[in-house]
């Protein structure tokens, strides 16, 4: 099925949203071992080094840029601008470009 | 409308104002939180954050935030797709125990961070 990009940003933002619902469950559990005691908080940076979680990190941190930057889009939006067909095509296609781009940084960050 | 009563605020209106007032409040916490852990922080001043006054009235508004925005986000998506217009009367009953399930795990989240923060 052939979409315009606008749709294909949309339906990310969704996808992104349900998915964040779900991993913000880990970040509280990160948040909660990273508090609870020196010996929980260490335990947790040695697991934070494993590949696996640090790709499942990853994954929340790129869910987060896009939701994100998507909301910031519908924000500028509920201003009134760039709320044409030409405006709705570029604001998607700055959307995923930004989403990118900060996915690559969250990575970098990461390792 | 069997669906308005499961909005969370009963008005299309309000549940707008409220997922953007919700939105803005995270992303600030959230980057709040990436500059605080920056290059990587010790376990003596990641605490002594969580210890202030202003880092827990914080951490508790942008829970209560991820609850309303969770809510309202998850409704918008459960009512476009799971309805008895796209699967028969299954899809209300569907609709209605991921609902369930939902506000369980919201709650979840918003008790479990309010006990992190005070013990």
């Amino acid at each position: 099925m052939k979409l315009p990009i606008t749709a294909y940003a949309s339906i990310t933002h969704r996808v992104s949203g349900v998915f964040l619902f779900v991993g913000v469950g880990l970040l509280i559990w990160m948040l909660d071992a990273s508090l609870s005691s020196p010996e929980s908080f260490a335990s947790l940076t040695n697991t934070l080094t494993s590949v696996p979680v640090k790709l499942l990190l990853w994954a929340v941190l790129a869910g987060a840029a896009y939701h994100s930057v998507a909301g910031i889009k519908h924000l500028i939006m509920d201003f009134g601008i760039g709320e044409s067909l030409e405006g709705g095509v570029m604001g998607a296609r700055i959307v995923i470009a930004s989403a990118v781009v900060l996915t690559l940084l969250a990575g970098a960050w990461i390792w | 409308m069997v669906t308005a009563v499961t909005s969370f605020g009963r008005s299309g209106l309000s549940d707008w104002l409220v997922q953007r007032v919700s939105a803005v409040i995270l992303l600030a916490y959230f980057i709040t939180l990436g500059v605080s852990i920056g290059d990587g922080v010790t376990y003596a001043e990641w605490k002594a954050l969580f210890e202030q006054t202003w880092m827990r009235v914080f951490s508790v508004m942008a829970v209560l935030s991820l609850a309303a925005h969770a809510w309202i986000g998850i409704w918008a998506v459960l009512t476009d797709y799971l309805t008895e217009r796209m699967m028969g009367a299954k899809g209300n009953v569907l609709r209605f125990v991921c609902q369930i399930l939902s506000s369980l795990a919201i709650f979840v989240y918003v008790i479990w961070t309010i006990q992190i923060l005070w013990s």
